[in-house]
């Protein structure tokens, strides 16, 4: 922080001097330059932080009202739906912004892929991101248990016996995890602890990742850095604006979902109570963690899934490492990709690569929601080791072979370029 | 601009095509594709259908099936009044207790008492019904893919097997039901019930008004939902008119130079 901003208010010049909070706000949120090109792709990171704040409010009034007992808390849950004044509403925003922050950050995190957002400087403020994503994802897992239907159960039955992949203290750290010898009350508990504990790691290591991004400035899609003020215009009124608009448009479709179809991405077998002798016959987490669930699947020999009875002895560490592997490869994409060029805007090979990985994730994704059989087996297969040669292959490989476009001058230059052009038309 | 939309264009139908797979994993049975009131974003129950709805599961389904999470006064949504409600609930004796000996007792429930179960528990019901465990139906439309259509079919699903299916004993054939074969004999016949409202009670008939009962219990506040959504939607729709107004009036200069 440079110097500080003069305030005429005397109250706000007097805490000011004392703890600069809003000279910071100034720096950071009023003159804060931002690259005048950013497209409406760059509003998903403000759109991702909102909803982490409206998923712990709704998220802190649900509790409130919820109990956290194998015997109630299904029962708690429709208690909530019916008898608690707009219940239905705020378990309703919150069970779909789960799917919305997760809509959200894997357009985000597409986004970075797309124009290199990873790259130097940028490298910890990625690896930060995948972090979040990383805490994001244990803390929708535990969420989707606390209802406490039978997908919440069978997936957390699934999920928590994969950790007894791991050699010689496997099965020592499933009941760690579980608090006895099965899925039981405990874990309902620890779940619910740590359900709640969660979001607000998340909130800071988000504040971390902003903390990053006002160090290094956003990245835009050209990837030429900024370098004259030319280039930027301040975040306020400009973005404060434009992702005003992206959050309007965001939130008309949330709302469309809660309020005209709130069940449309959760499973019908979650309004049955959990019941831990009557095993359903397909178990499939939510829909954004399909892609995952493939990968788990596609090692040969380990059919986790259809058949738990028998499978999760079985259960081979490899799909295991696979599935985490997905998301951990994430880190190490600022080295593996070689390129001198940020923006796939300039690079005609990877541009097509990077829609690839885009439907290979949704093959994925739809692998992972049917059953392990047939031709299911080898399209996972296939998809699974594309997953992992994009990264590892490809993002190297590219960096060498590819021969970008020429990059523009700067920032402001494609910009004049194209309202020249307009001009010429008018 | 165009590419920017391009590109969210792709990302929408990707989200949409993931959360589709997401529906498919179950092979699909073809479920009869009912009109029911309260579908569209507009819809709302019908309260004539309603009661003749908790008539048919009052007379025929909770003889087996409770309805435990719904409370008897939640039936006033229905649009009986206070006293009806309470007459209704007089039917149903409900354990209570202790008293000041200790004693538990039976007493005539009332309406913040939620439906009496018609079994005291999960073992009374299997063993009232040749090992079968007939479930609470308080949240049935939501839990089974295909919602109300799939009750509604499962209803009206029965008829006599096909050429070599023989089901296993105590097994009824229902089309609908995966595996075919199912331990609920055939609830509904022709004038099961008398209705109030001179309703011809054909099974079809029957089946619809239970089912819509059924979705009512499923999601009480679907119309309280739907109302409050179109004014949310109307609101959302004219602000975000108004911030993208706001947004061009502010770049305005931006792009000039």
């Amino acid at each position: 922080m440079a110097t500080r901003t003069e305030f005429k208010n005397p109250l706000v010049r007097w805490v000011d001097e004392r703890l600069p909070v809003f000279t910071y706000m100034d720096h950071e949120y009023n003159r804060f330059p931002m690259p005048k090109n950013l497209n409406y792709l760059w509003s998903f990171g403000a759109l991702a932080s909102i909803v982490l704040v409206v998923m712990i409010v709704t998220g802190v009034m649900l509790a409130m009202q919820y109990t956290a007992h194998v015997d109630f808390a299904f029962e708690s849950v429709e208690r909530i739906m019916r008898d608690v004044n707009y219940g239905w509403l705020l378990r309703y925003l919150h069970m779909n912004g789960g799917s919305m922050f997760f809509i959200v950050v894997y357009i985000h995190v597409f986004r970075g892929l797309y124009y290199g957002s990873y790259k130097a400087p940028r490298e910890l403020l990625w690896m930060l991101g995948v972090i979040i994503l990383l805490l994001m994802m244990a803390t929708a897992f535990m969420g989707y248990v606390l209802p406490w239907g039978q997908m919440s159960f069978w997936a957390a039955t699934v999920i928590t016996n994969l950790f007894s992949a791991i050699p010689w203290i496997g099965d020592a750290i499933v009941t760690w995890l579980w608090g006895g010898f099965a899925v039981d009350n405990p874990t309902l508990n620890r779940f619910y602890a740590l359900h709640y504990l969660f979001p607000f790691l998340i909130f800071a290591v988000v504040g971390l990742h902003v903390v990053a991004v006002h160090i290094t400035g956003s990245n835009n899609p050209t990837g030429v850095e900024v370098q004259s003020p030319r280039d930027t215009v301040t975040f306020h009124p400009y973005f404060t604006t434009k992702d005003s608009v992206g959050l309007g448009v965001f939130l008309i479709f949330f709302a469309a979902v809660v309020f005209f179809a709130p069940n449309m991405f959760g499973e019908p077998d979650n309004y049955i109570k959990a019941d831990p002798l009557n095993t359903p016959p397909h178990i499939v987490p939510e829909w954004y963690f399909l892609p995952y669930y493939a990968i788990l699947r596609a090692v040969p020999d380990n059919f986790i899934g259809s058949w738990i009875g028998f499978v999760l002895v079985d259960a081979k560490l490899a799909g295991v490492i696979a599935m985490f592997g997905s998301i951990l490869v994430l880190l190490l994409v600022p080295w593996l990709d070689t390129s001198k060029v940020r923006s796939a805007r300039y690079r005609p090979i990877y541009k097509w690569f990077f829609w690839i990985l885009v439907v290979d994730c949704i093959v994925l994704g739809w692998v992972g929601a049917n059953p392990p059989e047939g031709k299911f087996i080898a399209i996972g297969r296939l998809a699974t080791a594309y997953y992992f040669a994009h990264f590892l292959i490809l993002m190297p490989l590219l960096g060498k072979f590819e021969r970008p476009l020429p990059l523009p001058a700067s920032i402001s230059e494609p910009v004049l370029k194209g309202a020249a052009s307009q001009m010429e038309k008018a | 601009m165009m590419r920017t939309t391009r590109i969210l264009i792709v990302a929408a139908i990707a989200i949409v095509t993931a959360a589709g797979t997401a529906r498919s994993a179950v092979e699909d049975i073809e479920l009869p594709d009912m009109d029911w009131s309260w579908e569209g974003p507009l819809g709302t129950f019908d309260r004539a259908q309603l009661q003749r709805g908790l008539q048919g599961f009052t007379e025929i389904c909770l003889a087996c099936h409770g309805l435990r999470l719904v409370a008897y006064r939640n039936l006033q949504a229905l649009g009986y009044d206070e006293e009806e409600v309470k007459a209704y609930a007089a039917n149903f004796e409900v354990q209570d207790g202790p008293d000041e000996n200790g004693e538990m007792y039976m007493r005539e429930a009332i309406p913040s008492d939620r439906f009496v179960s018609p079994y005291p528990n999960e073992q009374a019901a299997r063993a009232a019904n040749n090992g079968a465990y007939p479930p609470d139906l308080s949240v049935m439309t939501k839990a089974r893919k295909g919602g109300a259509d799939y009750v509604y079919a499962l209803l009206i699903g029965y008829e006599e097997p096909p050429e070599g299916f023989e089901p296993m004993a105590g097994m009824n054939y229902n089309k609908y039901f995966p595996g075919k074969q199912i331990a609920m004999p055939q609830p509904l016949f022709p004038d099961a019930v008398e209705y109030a409202d001179g309703t011809p009670a054909t099974v079809e008939q029957i089946a619809a008004d239970v089912t819509a009962f059924l979705a009512w219990a499923a999601e009480p506040e679907l119309e309280e939902r739907k109302s409050l959504g179109i004014k949310v939607l109307a609101f959302l729709g004219l602000f975000t008119i108004m911030l993208v107004a706001l947004k061009r009036r502010v770049w305005a200069d931006v792009k000039k130079h």
